[in-house]
């Protein structure tokens, strides 16, 4: 168990903390994750990999307790739509290299669109993979991330970064 | 290789190129084989979509950036969940009875009739000898407790009884019986006696009062006897003082 988390933790931690924002409960959640995982071992079938599976049950948790927070009124919907760097987010990134930019964009995405870019990109999961994840069809994960990359440029040439396209 | 914009929204309703949305997977190394020779082809004939795989690479390297910088979680968390893990470790054998029999009752009622049937025959055979073994063990007349004792212990060699100090370590007698080439083959007894091969073959009377005297003299040991090759710990050893 201790490889096991030795090996995953710190990306499940990040594909949650993208989730959640929040990270006492992004903490909260993995330890739930890997007590699971430990529980239920056995139902683990080895059709996908240890990492989409851990994947996979931490979404549920962490979007389970997004709902939660939602139904008891905790959860600020506006401010994850859309984080805007500071009162003044044209100004302030203007200071920003273009790196910095592009990251500020991406971590302004809506949640549904950081996550698709997040698995892509950083969690290198297939297509299949992603469908599996998310619990939605391939062509679905496809589209999905075509809009996602799409907002993003929308959002880097609001900041001042002409990237041609969209 | 181009955006087909419906009527409508075009906001929803842009469709992505069939090549140009499998970009971010090529770029990211996860597409099939065959998805991944189609995108080279496009590649190679289409130079806006060569333009596209290089913004794909920047998202990606940023992606990965911004990732990497989110830290990991602090060792209480790993903590945590193993006293978790310990806690229902602990309780798992009380649940133990509840979830066999619950298993066995599935496996039961999933087997079909000629199967249990033939399943049955086997366990009365079974049955039917493990009476036989037990009638056999509890007839046949039984060693005294002393052959008994002894039964799993070497008897060729020479031998000493030695009791060690309440406070020498596993780590210190270990090291006393590597120096004396010996090795434990029995006990504790009640008064904390322990049977000690000294040598693997018969030695003079002389040479074991020697090697058992030299034994006495180790800080560890408190008592040291020489013992009969056949002599068990269980029956009463006289404790000698070792100094």
């Amino acid at each position: 168990m201790q490889v096991l988390f030795a090996r995953h933790h710190v990306r499940v931690y990040r594909f949650v903390l993208r989730l959640l924002r929040d990270e006492a409960a992004t903490e909260d959640v993995i330890g739930e994750v890997f007590l699971d995982v430990w529980r239920q071992a056995s139902r683990f079938e080895g059709r996908s990999a240890v990492s989409t599976w851990l994947i996979a049950i931490a979404r549920f948790k962490a979007l389970s307790l997004l709902r939660k927070r939602r139904e008891d009124g905790l959860d600020d919907e506006t401010a994850e739509s859309i984080e805007e760097p500071s009162d003044d987010p044209e100004r302030a990134l203007e200071k920003l290299d273009k790196g910095q930019k592009l990251r500020q964009c991406l971590a302004a995405l809506s949640r549904e669109h950081r996550e698709v870019i997040d698995l892509v990109y950083y969690h290198e999961k297939s297509v299949e993979e992603v469908a599996q994840i998310i619990g939605i069809p391939e062509n679905t994960v496809k589209t999905r991330m075509f809009y996602a990359r799409r907002k993003l440029g929308e959002l880097c040439r609001v900041a001042g970064i002409d990237r041609g396209w969209p | 290789m181009t955006l087909s914009e419906a009527a409508g929204d075009p906001g929803e309703t842009i469709v992505p190129g069939e090549i140009e949305a499998l970009v971010p997977w090529y770029v990211a190394g996860t597409l099939r084989r065959r998805d991944r020779q189609r995108v080279a082809e496009a590649l190679r004939r289409d130079a806006d979509l060569a333009r596209h795989v290089d913004l794909v690479r920047e998202e990606l390297a940023e992606t990965i950036h911004l990732n990497e910088t989110l830290g990991a979680p602090p060792p209480a968390v790993v903590e945590r969940l193993m006293a978790a893990i310990d806690a229902e470790t602990d309780a798992a054998p009380k649940r133990l009875p509840g979830a066999v029999a619950g298993w066995l009752t599935g496996f039961f009622a999933n087997l079909p009739p000629r199967t249990l049937a033939v399943a049955a025959s086997f366990a009365v055979l079974a049955i039917a000898l493990q009476a036989f073994m037990i009638v056999d063990i509890f007839t046949k007349p039984r060693p005294s407790s002393e052959e008994a004792a002894l039964s799993g212990t070497p008897r060729h060699g020479a031998f000493a009884m030695v009791r060690f100090a309440q406070a020498a370590s596993a780590a210190e007698i270990t090291k006393f019986l590597q120096s004396y080439q010996a090795a434990l083959v029995d006990g504790p007894t009640e008064g904390g006696l322990y049977r000690v091969r000294i040598a693997m073959g018969a030695l003079a009377k002389e040479e074991i009062g020697k090697i058992i005297a030299r034994m006495r003299h180790e800080s560890i040991v408190e008592s040291a006897e020489p013992a009969e090759p056949t002599e068990s710990v269980a029956p009463a050893v006289p404790a000698a003082s070792g100094h």
